[in-house]
């Protein structure tokens, strides 16, 4: 099953749900001539649509929103801000190639504050699948929630087995480690778990966590992780302002949990277009350069421990 | 729906301005706006629209969204003469113990969604009207507009779309007051021949006198003005309307008057002699 085959059999079940797009029809070639009149296609006009889907929500409707990431959370902003958020209405974000997904459009198509963008909207909750298999596994619970989510669209080939069962707030544990814990969520996953591969081999142990949901977050398992004494990396495509990294820190200073975080986030610049490998690999994302970073981290953090002696 | 007669539509809206009058004090409200759509909220309320206090919620009822929120001080007026509000209510304005303030919300009853940002509920009343033709309801959706929101893109993005999924069952209704906050519409973002522009977005556009309820009858009986297409009614207005000491006047916009002004501009309302006022208007809010 695909993204596309999800929703069919959910619009077939459940007669409130329709889908709706700002021209960008990608994911959904098909939907237009198997569900009709319940394919309501705007043209390009983001904010149009969200009005469009605040309307249709408060006629009992769960619109399922499409466009590309960067023009839904920010041409659409004030729209999914005023009509979807103060009303809390179950309107569906879906934002298509979000973070590096962009390849090479340019930085004028590319979604990275767009974490930090719809958490502050108060009811928006956030999905951030790792692969298009752990995309399917929350879909259905996503789209019947009664509030509005964003979804960061991931229709890539899975990054690894996804064996834990799908809850809004819950994360998946991939793994479990006593030296270092790697967070993330998205694309990156996959590049999290290769790099956690290469420091095992170099005699560490390593966690790797698929957050899934970024909002509401599973503070439980972040605070529990960070009171263990293991370095914690936050890894994201996304700015390093308000995305994980800054969620993380919310939480730790909330409960006054101090821990070491190392984050692996773009600081302060788009990043370079290009296509998806070539971009992990200038922007220093890749399972390598990722464990190279985390190894740097660890050296600086054991010349601080002889000081402290 | 037993239509009500031209004179007690006139009474009604006379109440509805003296109510609109009363909220222009402890904290003021936009008068002028309010008072230029007044007749307009009035006739449609109780001559046009299929909503009262017993269908608020029942899915075939028609809908009156109200995009220039800041006249929301006419439609809290015409709820509590429609008994949809208590009257007694109007006096907890800008009270933290009610949400009557100066811009709708959905905390009170008859008013479908918040608004106050412009050029946001045409799109939301384009999703309301489109829901209605999916499920074969002939409800009838309207949304008020002032002519300042016409300077938002969102408006002329919103049209485009309407006409393109053919929402015969919408009318937007321009509050044509001929002013944006502070200044003539024609003197800052010039926005005639507005027929010209709807029509061409694939609107049919009918103009009529927002004062003159024969006029607001004749022209909302023809609706749909044509078959497959939106209908816009460009109401031409008065700012101010009902009060001669601040009707189209730029400088009364948003006006916060003393307990004595408000007892002389009731006054005025009867007299039409004009008030001496003398509290600073405001130009920001």
């Amino acid at each position: 099953m695909n993204y596309e085959e999800l929703l069919i059999q959910l619009i077939k079940e459940d007669e409130r749900i329709v889908v709706m797009t700002a021209e960008n029809r990608a994911a959904i070639r098909n939907l237009p001539d198997i569900i009709k009149d319940r394919f309501i296609d705007v043209g390009i006009a983001e904010q149009t649509m969200i009005g469009m889907a605040a309307g249709l929500a408060l006629r009992g409707r769960i619109p399922i929103v499409h466009s590309l990431a960067a023009f839904l959370t920010m041409r659409a902003f004030e729209f999914i801000r005023t009509d979807v958020g103060i009303g809390n209405l179950p309107v569906k974000l879906v934002g298509a190639v979000p973070g590096f997904l962009s390849d090479g459009n340019g930085p004028t198509h590319q979604a990275i504050e767009d974490i930090s963008l719809m958490r502050s909207i108060p009811p928006v909750n956030i999905f951030c699948p790792s692969d298009e298999e752990d995309m399917l596994l929350g879909m259905r619970e996503v789209i019947l929630h009664p509030s509005p989510f964003y979804i960061r669209y991931n229709n890539l080939k899975p990054a690894v087995e996804h064996n834990t069962g799908f809850r809004i707030g819950k994360a998946e544990v991939i793994s479990e480690g006593r030296d270092i814990v790697i967070l993330t969520y998205g694309i990156l996953l996959k590049e999290a778990v290769e790099a956690a591969g290469i420091l095992q081999s170099e005699g560490r142990s390593v966690g790797v966590i698929n957050l899934r949901t970024l909002k509401p977050i599973d503070e439980e398992l972040l605070k529990s992780i960070c009171l263990s004494e293991v370095l914690v990396v936050t890894l994201e495509d996304h700015f390093i302002t308000g995305g994980l990294y800054s969620i993380l820190s919310e939480c730790l200073v909330k409960d006054k949990i101090r821990c070491n975080v190392l984050p692996v986030a773009l600081e302060n610049k788009w990043f370079k277009p290009a296509l998806l490998p070539d971009v992990l690999e200038y922007e220093g994302f890749t399972a390598e350069k990722i464990a190279g970073r985390i190894n740097n981290e660890l050296i600086k953090l054991s010349k601080r421990e002889e000081y402290s002696i | 729906m037993k239509k009500k007669s031209k004179k007690e539509l006139e009474e009604t809206a006379f109440r509805v301005r003296e109510h609109i009058i009363r909220l222009a004090t402890d904290g003021g409200c936009f008068i002028g706006a309010s008072l230029s759509c007044a007749d307009l909220i009035v006739y449609l309320y109780n001559n046009f629209l299929n909503i009262n206090k017993d269908n608020l919620n029942h899915p075939e009822r028609d809908y009156l969204f109200l995009s220039k929120g800041h006249d929301v001080p006419a439609l809290y007026g015409t709820l509590a003469e429609l008994g949809i509000i208590e009257k007694e209510r109007l006096k907890n304005h800008l009270k933290t113990n009610d949400f009557i303030y100066w811009h709708p919300n959905t905390r009170i009853p008859g008013i479908e969604y918040h608004s106050g940002s412009l050029g946001h509920l045409l799109s939301v009343s384009m999703g309301v009207a489109k829901d209605c033709l999916l499920k074969n309801q002939d409800n009838k959706v309207v949304v008020i507009l002032g002519d300042g929101e016409l300077n938002e893109g969102s408006v002329w993005e919103g049209l485009l779309v309407a006409s393109a999924h053919k929402l015969n069952n919408m009318v937007a209704v321009v509050d044509r007051n001929q002013f944006q906050a502070n200044i003539r519409t024609e003197e800052l973002i010039p926005i005639e021949p507005l027929e010209k522009k709807f029509e061409s977005f694939g609107w049919t556009p009918y103009r009529c006198n927002g004062h003159d309820f024969d006029d607001l009858e004749k022209t909302f009986s023809k609706l749909p003005f044509r078959e497959n297409r939106p209908s816009v009614i460009i109401a031409e207005t008065i700012r101010g309307k009902g009060l001669p000491s601040i009707e189209s006047r730029a400088d009364r916009w948003f006006c916060n008057f003393t307990h004595d002004e408000i007892d002389h501009l009731l006054q005025e309302l009867h007299s039409k002699v004009k008030t001496d006022l003398k509290s600073e208007t405001l130009t920001v809010r």
